[in-house]
């Protein structure tokens, strides 16, 4: 496998009635690359994100992942299954974290691969482990999420992710709904696993993550992508006053 | 308060309690099953079934229980269906429930956050193993209370099947002021039965809500 676009998205549009959300977007991410979406609430930017498993499905464009077309036109029944598929490669985290509150952390993490993989009792009690391992949560396999902190259930619902085995990590603003004295051990995973080149786009408001973390930075605005680059140009130079104007409020802070 | 009277004729109405309660465990299931159908048709994602399951809803909680089981027992056999008393008065009033339960049902799947189809989803599965395995038994705790609302109004219901001479409490509250003209006692017995069965089913049901709590 060479440098191959790994997560292709081509004049993506979408719209709900008149409005429109997203215009016109392209955007594409290498295997490994991180990649920080930016810019004011109401941009888009969730939506981009959320068009790429198709929970908020384009009106037109395409999206595309290691070859395969995520958002293809079928008859229903083999849209659900190819949907369901592809989902399987593409992990998700959600700023409320989305837990399954009746299951034990063993049981959120092992319910999907249990379920679609076919793995045995042992070998997903295993896999738990593994990924509760790696957010360092080992000793909470067996609480419930209601006895988890916030910060502590976001390391869950990244364990639950990459227990799927995924090509690519959606965050969808990961650490927006935590205590400040949070953030930092989800930025913690989220680092490390960029050190162990997972391809990540990332819906994030925070400037200083996006800044030390991310390979590329998109600023979008009013559902365009007004610029885009590395973060050094993004964040030092930005060629654009709208781009000036939001990293003015953001980095101030 | 004529109390030999009462002891007389209180094994009657004990049976007549057992009757009732008969009639009420029949209506519940009945009644869920076809909550639990009705339920499954207003979310469906084909427009017929919604439409199906609407009009349920709408027909048979807009009108009367007493018409309904009056269509069922008296009007039954014109139409070839041919019901004891008994029979008809349980499937009336199943079904009649069964429109509150679907209301019911609904709404709990309906209040189990949006968020937690998304993750599911998201993870590979589709639309029944998330159902199946996320949000049904969220929704399962959620709607024990609202049904056991729906319960308690079915057992005060069954009641509505003493004019059609099913010997449970009312009918036989009735049937002894006919001989005895002492309806205050007679109604005061049908009336604390009535209130022992509904505060042991809805202890029952406080019970099983504490059960299912989630820790």
């Amino acid at each position: 496998m060479t440098d191959q676009a790994f997560v292709t998205i081509k004049n993506a549009a979408k719209s709900f009635g008149k409005l429109e959300v997203l215009r016109d977007i392209n955007l594409t991410v290498e295997r490994g690359q991180i990649v920080a979406i930016i810019g004011p609430s109401g941009s888009g930017k969730s939506t981009l994100l959320r068009a790429i498993n198709e929970l908020d499905p384009l009106t037109s464009g395409e999206v595309w992942l290691e070859g395969v077309q995520i958002n293809k036109k079928l008859p229903h029944r083999q849209y659900e299954a190819h949907v369901n598929q592809v989902r399987q490669d593409i992990g998700m985290v959600f700023q409320h974290f989305n837990l399954f509150p009746h299951l034990t952390v063993r049981g959120n993490i092992t319910l999907a691969p249990t379920m679609l993989k076919g793995l045995s009792d042992a070998d997903a009690n295993a896999l738990a482990e593994e990924q509760l391992a790696k957010v360092g949560l080992s000793e909470k396999i067996d609480e419930y999420p209601s006895r988890l902190s916030g910060g502590q259930k976001q390391r869950v619902a990244i364990a639950r992710a990459l227990a799927m085995k995924p090509k690519v990590m959606l965050f969808d603003e990961a650490t927006s709904a935590l205590d400040p004295e949070l953030v930092d051990e989800v930025n913690l995973v989220m680092k490390q696993l960029a050190e162990e080149h997972m391809t990540m786009i990332i819906v994030t408001h925070e400037m200083d993550f996006a800044a030390s973390v991310c390979d590329r930075v998109l600023f979008m605005d009013q559902g365009v992508v007004v610029e885009e680059g590395p973060p050094s140009v993004i964040f030092e130079k930005p060629e654009h006053e709208r781009t000036r104007n939001f990293l003015r409020k953001h980095l101030s802070r | 308060m004529d109390t030999d009277l009462i002891l007389r004729v209180y094994p009657f109405f004990l049976e007549a309690a057992w009757v009732t309660i008969q009639l009420s465990v029949l209506t519940a299931l009945l009644g869920l099953c076809c909550g639990a159908l009705g339920a499954a048709a207003r979310m469906s994602r084909l427009a017929v079934f919604r439409w199906i399951g609407a009009v349920y809803v709408s027909l048979w909680r807009g009108t009367p229980a007493l018409i309904q089981i009056f269509i069922l027992y008296f009007g039954g056999p014109q139409i070839g269906i041919q019901l004891d008393s008994f029979e008809a008065g349980t499937i009336a009033l199943g079904v009649n429930i069964g429109a509150y339960m679907t209301e019911t049902i609904r709404g709990a799947i309906l209040s189990v956050d949006k968020g937690q189809t998304e993750a599911a989803r998201t993870l590979g599965m589709s639309r029944w193993e998330t159902m199946r395995k996320v949000i049904l038994p969220q929704a399962a705790r959620l709607m024990i209370r609202p049904l056991g609302v729906n319960i308690n109004a079915l057992i005060k219901g069954t009641a509505l099947v003493a004019p059609i001479s099913v010997v449970e409490l009312t009918y036989t509250a009735q049937r002894f002021i006919g001989s005895t003209y002492k309806p205050f006692e007679m109604f005061l017995i049908a009336g604390l039965l009535y209130m022992v069965i509904i505060y042991v089913v809805g202890h029952g049901i406080n019970w099983l809500d504490r059960r299912a709590r989630i820790t």
